[in-house]
């Protein structure tokens, strides 16, 4: 027998610190709920949690906040996942809030509806009460996500104050909170892109096809390759052509682009991801690109 | 083989070159992308500059940006094929000392940024006084902007000796220094030619190379409950080890109940069966009885548990500008997995972080200042203190109106009471007794020849018709202080107790000849102030031996040990000596030998 060493990988530490914030939330709030889109970020937070609560199944539902600009892919797995795992599914649509008039469609093209899903997550998190939302976001992804908390105080707005955030010690988090008011939750919030693809090999966690590579129409716009879906409308002079592309991030299929790859498994995304000079949302998020202080200004709306 | 993780706290101010040692950090490290590096660039230029500003890469938020400071904590991320390392970074002014508490609440190790230039500056001590009262068990010192002194090995020393001076007066076990300069990129990822003179390695071969895998507390079993997880023929107690270790097999009690059982299995996440847990692994423990457990318990060995309490002392940071702490105030109390409240007693003193100067006559706590209250909660508290256990030991204290975070609290230890028993007055006068004691307190250096001249002492006294005794401080750590270690907390404990038994010797009429490192001037001055209160008289002897000397002397090869590392903690090496700033009389190598140097004591004593 050899002896222990006693020390974690840091793939080992870091899933830690999530199962334990898990746990944390599951035990201190009546209703939590976990936002899964479908995106690797959400399944391997979903992954998480249910190996934080095993034998025993998952004590909150899952939520979708659906732009109605969907892949099919995703939205195959994620029923698929939900019958599998025997969840429940809450899903708000962005469409619904567009036809009540509380959210306007954006002009131009791509006319995504990232900036919309604040409006319905929202309304989901008011007609449901939940006090706590999982979220998978990351610090690495973006300046203003670096400063957020693990427990992010949002108050009955739903908005986020970045100027007067609680602090945040040891492994102490301070989730108390009024009626109408909740708390965002990133259990992720220590992980990268890579720590993200190589805790999916480690695992083999499935997730949708379009993560890996495979051919498809895509134009090229701004700099970035968008796929040809029946959601984005052509310009003028823009011709599809067929590529070898995969996704790095999915969301609202107007406005995410993808990237020439390929990496077939996660493996081979690991290693690309590596190798990788770009950062995912510099690769592939169109809306991120609007102003430097993008992301800042949609957070503070009570956006993921 | 895999990597493994280190946290790391950072402070300092635009100044120090700190944003642009991170930046230089992650660059170097590759762990920034092109196009953030292409929006620096972009940025750079249209403010005139000539070379992309690395400093840019961690400036967060608008506010920020606009005002040209970090207002906040922010985590970076990068790593090498050894480590992933994440940074807390944190701006270094006088108002963010809560900033710079929260980043270094669960930091392995902490940088601090000197400007070569400036030398050892107001923020560069705080910074590393906050990194020893958080217990960051790791300090390392970049000397930046070496490049605007012309790389000068003079001058790096110069600030290392005055760094190492003032670091002392702190709690630091693990101390190193690097001269960088994180504009250039010298000793950053690669060693610098510039500094030829330099021997030591590059601050990222540092931070890959410093073995934390100590840090931890693998003695202290201790798993506090979180969550309790049920399933068709299951029910586990879910939570996070923090500390010791925890087997299928071993006997455990749970507190506060005190029932005791045994473990009957360990999980890991997903419910796997573990050989053995050890912190900061999260786990579900299935007992072999059917005891009632819950959120809040914690489960132990039960020949080793923390303490119990509900009056405890503590360290607090104040950490909003809405309120002050002040005492009687009530809040609500976060530690471990329990919740409960806690009224402020009184507030001990007020700590100057800057000077390390307490304050007692300090009425409150006002934002981002430091002091030691006593509080007592409405349940009790199963704790350790903080310097053994940053998990078991910390709290965070809630306004229970506005339910923000307001303190950070570490404690020390249960609070030490005024007892309710009856002090006895003796109906024997100290006048009636045939001989009058005293105390001759010898402090010193390990090595510096105190006992030699304490035994020389009482040898003479003896001789001379008057009782005397030595209290020998390596002779009372086999009795009277055997338990007791080399922290802060235990050496003052070692020194009131030595002071209490001398105290008592010379009431009843014995010269007690103290020989102890006693390295704390604190202490000391407390076991004067007992004795003065109680009329006895006291003298210090500053046995006033260089630590060279003592070194070369090595009676018991404990300089030896220190310096290869196999000792921490050692006074003189990486633990500070006090010397006294007014002995009563100072004992050098020059006056002699130690029967000199006890003829020269025992002269000033009967003068």
């Amino acid at each position: 027998m050899t002896a222990t060493i006693y020390e974690l990988s840091h793939l080992h530490a870091l899933e830690a610190e999530a199962v334990h914030v898990f746990r944390e939330v599951a035990a201190t709030f009546e209703r939590p709920g976990l936002l899964f889109s479908g995106g690797k970020d959400s399944v391997v937070m979903l992954h998480l949690a249910t190996k934080a609560f095993a034998p025993a199944p998952l004590p909150f539902p899952v939520v979708h906040v659906d732009t109605g600009h969907n892949f099919d892919e995703v939205i195959s797995f994620r029923d698929r996942v939900v019958s599998e795992f025997g969840l429940r599914l809450i899903v708000g649509c962005v469409q619904d809030d567009i036809d009540a008039g509380r959210a306007v469609e954006e002009s131009g093209n791509p006319a995504g509806r990232n900036r919309l899903q604040s409006t319905t997550l929202l309304r989901v998190i008011t007609e449901n009460g939940l006090g706590a939302v999982f979220g998978g976001a990351r610090r690495d992804e973006e300046k203003a996500r670096a400063k957020e908390r693990v427990f992010s105080f949002r108050d009955e707005f739903g908005q986020w104050d970045p100027r007067n955030q609680r602090p945040e010690l040891w492994r102490l988090y301070n989730g108390r909170h009024r009626p109408g008011e909740h708390i965002r939750v990133f259990p992720l919030s220590n992980w990268t892109e890579l720590d993200v693809w190589s805790y999916i090999l480690a695992e083999d966690i499935e997730l949708p096809s379009l993560y890996y590579a495979h051919q498809r129409p895509v134009v090229q716009r701004d700099g970035m390759l968008l796929a040809h879906t029946r959601h984005l409308t052509l310009l003028p002079g823009e011709e599809p052509a067929t590529a070898t592309v995969r996704f790095r991030t999915v969301g609202d299929a107007t406005c995410t682009g993808c990237v020439e790859s390929t990496a077939t498994t996660a493996r081979e995304v690991v290693a690309e991801v590596a190798a990788t000079r770009v950062t995912e949302r510099g690769a592939t998020r169109a809306d991120d690109r609007i102003s430097e202080a993008g992301m800042e200004d949609r957070k503070k709306e009570g956006y993921f | 083989m895999s990597t493994q993780l280190l946290r790391l706290a950072t402070a300092g101010s635009v100044d120090d070159g700190k944003s642009t040692l991170i930046g230089r950090l992650l660059h170097d490290s590759k762990a920034v992308f092109t196009d953030q590096l292409a929006a620096v660039a972009r940025t750079s230029a249209e403010r005139g500059a000539d070379q992309p500003d690395l400093a840019l890469l961690t400036d967060g938020l608008r506010a920020e940006r606009e005002q040209g400071i970090t207002i906040d904590v922010a985590y970076r991320y990068f790593a090498t094929p050894k480590r992933k390392f994440i940074i807390a970074d944190t701006p270094g002014h006088v108002q963010h000392t809560r900033n710079m508490v929260t980043g270094a609440s669960t930091a392995d190790l902490a940088l601090v940024l000197v400007d070569a230039r400036n030398g050892v500056l107001e923020q560069s001590k705080r910074h590393a006084s906050i990194a020893s009262l958080l217990g960051i068990p790791h300090l390392v010192v970049c000397v930046n902007k070496m490049d605007l002194v012309g790389f000068s090995e003079e001058r790096f020393a110069e600030i290392r000796e005055d760094f190492r001076r003032f670091a002392m007066k702190l709690d630091v076990h693990d101390l190193s220094f690097v001269p960088i300069s994180a504009l250039h990129g010298d000793n950053i990822v690669h060693r610098s030619t510039e500094m030829p003179w330099y021997e030591g390695t590059s601050l990222l071969h540092q931070l890959e190379e410093v073995h934390i895998a100590s840090d931890r507390n693998l003695i202290d079993a201790r798993l506090p409950v979180q969550y309790v997880i049920r399933a068709a023929d299951f029910r586990g107690y879910a939570g996070t080890m923090a500390g010791g270790t925890l087997r299928p097999g071993d006997e455990v009690a749970v507190l506060p109940s005190g029932f005791t059982s045994t473990v009957r299995s360990v999980r890991g996440p997903g419910n796997v069966a573990l050989d053995e847990a050890f912190a900061p692994q999260a786990v579900t423990v299935q007992l072999d009885d059917d005891i009632d457990v819950s959120r809040g318990d914690l489960i132990c060995r039960p020949g080793n548990r923390p303490h119990v309490a509900s009056d405890v002392d503590a360290m607090v940071c104040w950490l909003t500008e809405q309120s002050e702490l002040t005492p009687g105030s009530r809040y609500a109390l976060q530690h471990t997995t329990r919740s409960t409240r806690a009224t402020v007693g009184q507030l001990d003193y007020r700590l100057d972080i800057d000077s390390l100067h307490r304050d007692k006559t300090a009425e409150g706590l006002a934002l981002n200042e430091i002091g030691r209250i006593r509080m007592r909660t409405q349940h009790p508290l199963l704790f350790d203190p903080y310097r053994r256990n940053r998990d078991t030991g910390s709290f965070i204290l809630v306004d229970e109106a506005t339910d923000n975070t307001v303190a950070a609290g570490m404690i020390t230890g249960p609070a030490v009471t005024g007892s309710d028993v009856v002090w006895h007055s003796p109906t024997v006068t100290r006048e009636q007794r045939a001989t009058t004691g005293m105390t001759v307190w010898l402090t010193g250096l390990s090595g510096s020849g105190k006992s030699a001249v304490a035994a020389e002492l009482e040898r003479r006294l003896v001789a001379s018709g008057r009782p005397a005794y030595v209290l020998d401080g390596d002779n009372l750590r086999h009795g009277l202080n055997a338990g007791l270690g080399f922290t802060a907390a235990d050496r003052a404990e070692n020194v009131r107790r030595a002071g209490e038994v001398a105290r008592l010797f010379a009431d009843a009429g014995v010269v007690a000849v103290v020989s102890l490192i006693s390295p704390y001037r604190e202490d000391r001055d407390r076991v004067r102030a007992a004795h003065v209160a109680d009329g006895l008289p006291f003298v210090e002897i500053f046995v006033d031996t260089p630590l060279e000397t003592c070194a070369e002397r090595d009676p018991k090869g404990m300089y030896a040990k220190a310096r290869a590392g196999e000792i921490t903690g050692f006074t003189g090496i990486d633990d500070p000596y006090e010397a006294p700033r007014t002995p009563d009389l100072v004992l050098r190598p020059e006056d002699g030998d130690a029967a000199t140097q006890a003829a020269i004591l025992l002269e000033y004593l009967q003068r």
